[in-house]
């Protein structure tokens, strides 16, 4: 046994005491030097916000660092009092929130302002990947329930700020876990048909008007060329005239001459398409493709299920990003404002994701030691 | 939430469930991803085409570029009508917030009057709002300064700098030359009627009068596209294709601008017109109508205070009285007697006695001579050097009026000249079927004897009579009076050289006018020739000691009727109704080089010779070397000749 240790002690690399999981963290980097890349062109060229996301990534690593160093299991203790707290400042948010863009999501505590929604997509899935694996998996009905009500409640505190986006990526981590953790397929197939009927209650009672004409606009954005359908329309014609090859970095039209709304944040997909093409297009979700697959790699390898369902819900809630800001760019959903994953400007979802990353590496690196 | 601790784990049944579960989703993640990517080749590469044609249309846009217009030259080269750059102010209503508080910053910001706000008011109301209209047409270089220092403030409101027509001669040159003005609605729906919109879609002012109008299409030139990249704004980024227009011909006029001086300062003060015109070809070398008006001040849009002052005026500035109709009297007298001579109702030598009024048979009127006295015995070529009425009564009075009319019609009376000026009217030349059609009213004996004396309903323009005379010199050869020369484009040959390529224009001659004895034409014309060289005919002082051979005939035209008895005095005669004094002239007698008209209204004293025939003379002192004024038009030739090269750089630059 002794002699097995020392081989396993030689066998830690640097990385793995730095906590580091090199494969993933090359993919991260890739992502996120191709984001920096992005929003110089599609900001007209102005390095002021290239600094700006360099600024904001320098802080995320370091915080993906930081949180990569904190045993996996600690987060088991504090799920509970962190997922209680989130919830009350998600209601705090409602009741005193600061009002941006027509949406009430940042909390301003006099020293910081953030967003709880944020920090409940890291919060979320931990409380109910330590919910579902206090019990042997595969997870029973009542858990299930119990876990979905969990779920529920922080979602829809969301979605009335209201941050349909976030709401749905929350949701997502939650059910991921519940679908990882085993939940019986006939129990999901009356999820399934249960959510279909509530479709119709969502659009008639839930849903505010801005909403609901994102989604008639997604089904047919030709109506209002120039007011609702005006986003999609104009995506669509910066992807599409892109072609094969692409127009060239700096070279897209639709993007340099600003006929792209939201270019360098929601949008940004659309100007990598035009500029790259279907070429880069592919060697783009082949990279997304590599994270997922460690990502789940790392998950399938964690040796409790309680790190096995945080790990593979954290990655699928990243591809869920993924899919739903390509999806919605490229008119096969509706606009939700979801960024492209650590290519998008924007410091506060990168962060969060970066830590995501950071537990994932922590679960990666720490599994060897409390064996 | 009951708390499950210490359960006993099954950890392989645990990890194979959950790589089964992964494994299934990582299938989804698979199958997620080809589907956006085959969504992603769906637009890229089988609606490449649809979109890459739409991306193109957000981006490209055709501008259209306005031509210069042709410039225009008197027949010596001096510049007429210029092209000058100016800067306007205008406002593109769509992009501007609250434009009733803008108008009104920048008004005050610029000493901008109510009036122009108004007008701007007004045209922004007939105007498409994303297209610019004009605040403030010619801004000061002070007024620009001040706007761009200023200009961060009123988006949607900017400074134009383009090339605008102006007249170095102003007044001079209005009646004939004519003008530009912007294009109004009206305009725009005849140019959409004769297809040209596309053509004028740059273009901001068209010919509104005279040559500038009749010339329009010569003038203009074709548009030019630049092919510009604009961002979502609609700001210009680069221009990526451009087709340059096609500048409008220039035009050299057959004017002489010397003899339009003369002319003018020969009218000084009086209500009347000239035109001088070269016999040999029809060229016209002067035309001036007095008073006259700035056409500068329609090129930018004249105030509504300037244009009822100019429509309310008394003198009527704004009628070309070349080409209006006045009773013609005796300037008409010669053409009368080759009728009288061709339908052989007199000879040369037909006397008869004027004992100062012609009775007709059974009739109490009396028809007077202007001498109370009469003239005694008269033969044909007396009665026109003194000009005496009784003959002619007697000569109407043999011929008739459709034998007078039918032969006035062959010299151009009451019919278009053709002159390339739209404004022309055609007179009135009186016949039986005139009046029955005119006045439904058969004809009087006693109105045939009013037309022998170039009264009662007819009416000639000075330019008709001109036009006549010129047929008379020339023994029947008729010319069309024409202002227009030659006509210049600047020609781009393949390898760079450029050069003006002149055309001048050939008139096609008009059939003669032909007669049974060709002496009859020099009976007229040495009558009219005695008229000015005899001491005791009517014309011989105005003419007295000139170098050249001058021929010529005077003509005094009653406007108020003048009762039975009556005696003409014109001091008692309120002024709009006293008699016009008429001239038409021709010099050298021996080959004609020149003949002359002259109308003008109402003097105060005389008739044709004393008040019209001394301003002929002043036309052809000038026309025959004596340059007077020399020094006063080589002043204005400097001028015309800075702004020539003025025009020449912006037109390189272009």
């Amino acid at each position: 046994m002794r002699s097995t240790g020392q081989d396993q002690k030689k066998a830690i690399s640097i990385w793995q005491r730095l906590h580091i999981d090199v494969p993933l963290l090359l993919g991260i980097l890739t992502l996120l030097a191709l984001g920096l890349f992005l929003v110089y062109s599609a900001k007209g060229q102005e390095t002021a916000y290239v600094y700006l996301k360099a600024r904001s990534i320098g802080v995320a690593l370091l915080g993906m660092f930081i949180v990569a160093q904190i045993p996996p299991l600690a987060y088991r203790k504090w799920a509970v009092p962190v997922f209680v707290v989130g919830l009350l400042m998600l209601l705090s948010v409602l009741l005193f929130g600061h009002v941006g863009k027509g949406a009430q999501r940042w909390l301003d505590l006099g020293f910081i302002k953030f967003q709880p929604s944020e920090i409940m997509k890291l919060i979320v899935p931990i409380m109910i990947a330590w919910f579902v694996s206090q019990d042997n998996l595969p997870v029973r009905l009542s858990t299930v329930i119990q876990a979905f009500i969990l779920v529920l409640l922080p979602t829809l505190l969301i979605a009335k700020q209201p941050d349909l986006g976030t709401s749905l990526l929350i949701a997502s981590s939650g059910i991921f876990v519940i679908f990882l953790a085993g939940a019986s397929w006939k129990l999901i197939s009356v999820c399934i048909a249960l959510t279909s009927a509530f479709i119709p209650i969502l659009w008639m009672f839930l849903m505010k008007p801005y909403q609901k004409q994102r989604v008639l606009t997604f089904l047919n954005p030709e109506q209002d060329p120039l007011g609702s359908g005006y986003h999609i329309i104009q995506s669509k014609i910066a992807i599409g005239s892109g072609g094969i090859e692409g127009k060239g970095w700096l070279q897209g039209t639709q993007s340099q001459l600003e006929f792209l709304p939201e270019r360098h944040t929601d949008f940004i997909f659309s100007v990598f398409s035009e500029e790259f093409g279907l070429v880069g297009v592919t060697a783009l979700l082949a990279v997304y493709l590599f994270v997922v697959m460690r990502g789940l790699w790392i998950a399938v390898n964690a040796q409790q299920a309680f790190t096995k369902l945080l790990a593979g819900s954290l990655t699928l809630t990243f591809f869920v990003y993924v899919f739903v800001n390509i999806g919605m760019v490229s008119g096969l959903l509706p606009v939700v404002g979801v960024p492209l994953p650590l290519v998008s400007f924007g410091g506060t979802s990168m962060v969060t994701l970066l830590l995501g990353f950071g537990i994932l590496m922590a679960i990666s690196t720490h599994r060897r030691f409390h064996a | 939430m009951p708390p499950r601790r210490n359960v006993i784990r099954n950890q392989s049944a645990e990890a194979n469930l959950f790589a089964r579960r992964t494994f299934i989703t990582f299938c989804g993640v698979v199958v997620i991803l080809l589907l956006l990517l085959g969504n992603i080749y769906s637009l890229q590469v089988e609606s490449f085409e649809k979109y890459k044609t739409r991306s193109n249309s957000n981006r490209i846009k055709l501008v259209a570029v306005a031509p210069n217009r042709g410039l225009i030259f008197d027949r010596n080269g001096v510049l007429l009508a210029d092209n000058k750059p100016v800067y306007s102010l205008e406002v593109i209503a769509e992009d501007v917030d609250d434009i009733k508080a803008s108008i009104a910053q920048v008004s005050s910001l610029l000493d901008i009057s109510p009036e122009r706000q108004e007008r701007f008011f007004k045209n922004m109301k007939s105007n498409r709002r994303f297209k610019p209209v004009e605040l403030h047409s010619r801004l000061s270089d002070q007024q620009v300064a001040l706007f761009s220092v200023n200009q961060h403030k009123f988006p949607g409101i900017f400074v134009n700098a383009r090339l605008k027509r102006y007249y170095p001669f102003s007044d001079l040159t209005t009646h004939t030359l004519g003008y530009v003005a912007r294009i109004n609605r009206k305009d725009a729906n005849k140019l959409e009627q004769e297809g040209k919109s596309d053509n004028y879609a740059a273009t901001y002012a068209i010919g509104r009068l005279g040559i500038e109008r009749y010339y329009e299409d010569v003038l203009h030139g074709f548009i030019g596209h630049q092919e510009v990249e604009i961002n979502n704004q609609g700001r210009v980024i680069r221009t990526l294709n451009y087709t340059p227009p096609i500048p409008g011909k220039d035009l050299t006029l057959s004017l002489d601008i010397e003899l339009q001086m003369i002319a003018k300062r020969a009218l000084s003060g009086k209500r009347g017109a000239i035109v001088a015109m070269d016999p040999r070809s029809g060229e016209i070398l002067a035309m001036y109508s007095n008073p006259s008006y700035d056409g500068n001040l329609f090129v930018h849009g004249i105030s509504s205070k300037n244009y009822k002052k100019l429509l309310n005026s008394s003198d009527l500035p704004l009628i070309n009285r070349s080409v209006q109709g006045y009773p013609p009297a005796s300037t008409v007298k010669p053409f009368l007697a080759l009728t009288g001579l061709e339908e052989k109702v007199i000879t040369p030598s037909t006397k008869i006695y004027d004992p100062g009024w012609y009775q007709l048979d059974g009739l109490p009127n009396k028809y007077r001579d202007w001498k109370p006295w009469g003239h005694g015995m008269v033969d044909l070529t007396t009665a026109i050097e003194q000009s005496c009425n009784i003959y002619f009564y007697d000569l109407a009075f043999k011929l008739g009026i459709t034998k007078i009319s039918t032969m006035m019609e062959k010299f151009g009376f009451g019919d278009y000249t053709g002159v390339d000026i739209h404004e022309e009217s055609r007179a009135i030349m009186p016949s039986v079927a005139w009046k029955r059609e005119r006045y439904k009213k058969s004809w009087y004996t006693g109105e045939t004897l009013s037309v022998g004396i170039g009264q009662s309903y007819w009416t000639v323009t000075p330019l008709q009579l001109a036009q006549a005379l010129t047929t008379l010199v020339n023994h029947g050869e008729r010319k069309i009076p024409h202002l227009l020369k030659a006509s210049s484009e600047l020609i781009i040959e393949s390898n760079g050289n450029a050069y003006h390529q002149v055309t001048p224009i050939v008139y096609e001659p008009r059939a003669p006018l032909e007669i049974n004895d060709e002496k009859n034409w020099d009976v007229v014309l040495k009558a009219m020739h005695n008229t000015v060289q005899k001491p005791s005919a009517t014309a011989y002082k105005p003419f007295k000691g000139t170098k050249y051979d001058a021929s010529g005939k005077t003509g005094s035209a009653q406007v108020a009727r003048i009762k039975q008895d009556e005696k003409y005095d014109a001091e008692s005669t309120s002024e709009n109704k006293r008699d016009n004094a008429m001239f038409i002239a021709f010099a050298p007698y021996n080959n004609p080089e020149i003949v002359v008209s002259v109308a003008i209204e109402n003097v105060e004293k005389g008739g044709g010779a004393t008040n019209a025939a001394p301003v002929a003379r002043q036309i052809m002192d000038q026309y025959f070397g004596n340059r007077d004024i020399k020094a006063e038009i080589k002043t204005a030739k400097v001028q015309t000749k800075a702004s020539i090269n003025n025009t020449k750089q912006t037109r390189e630059t272009d």
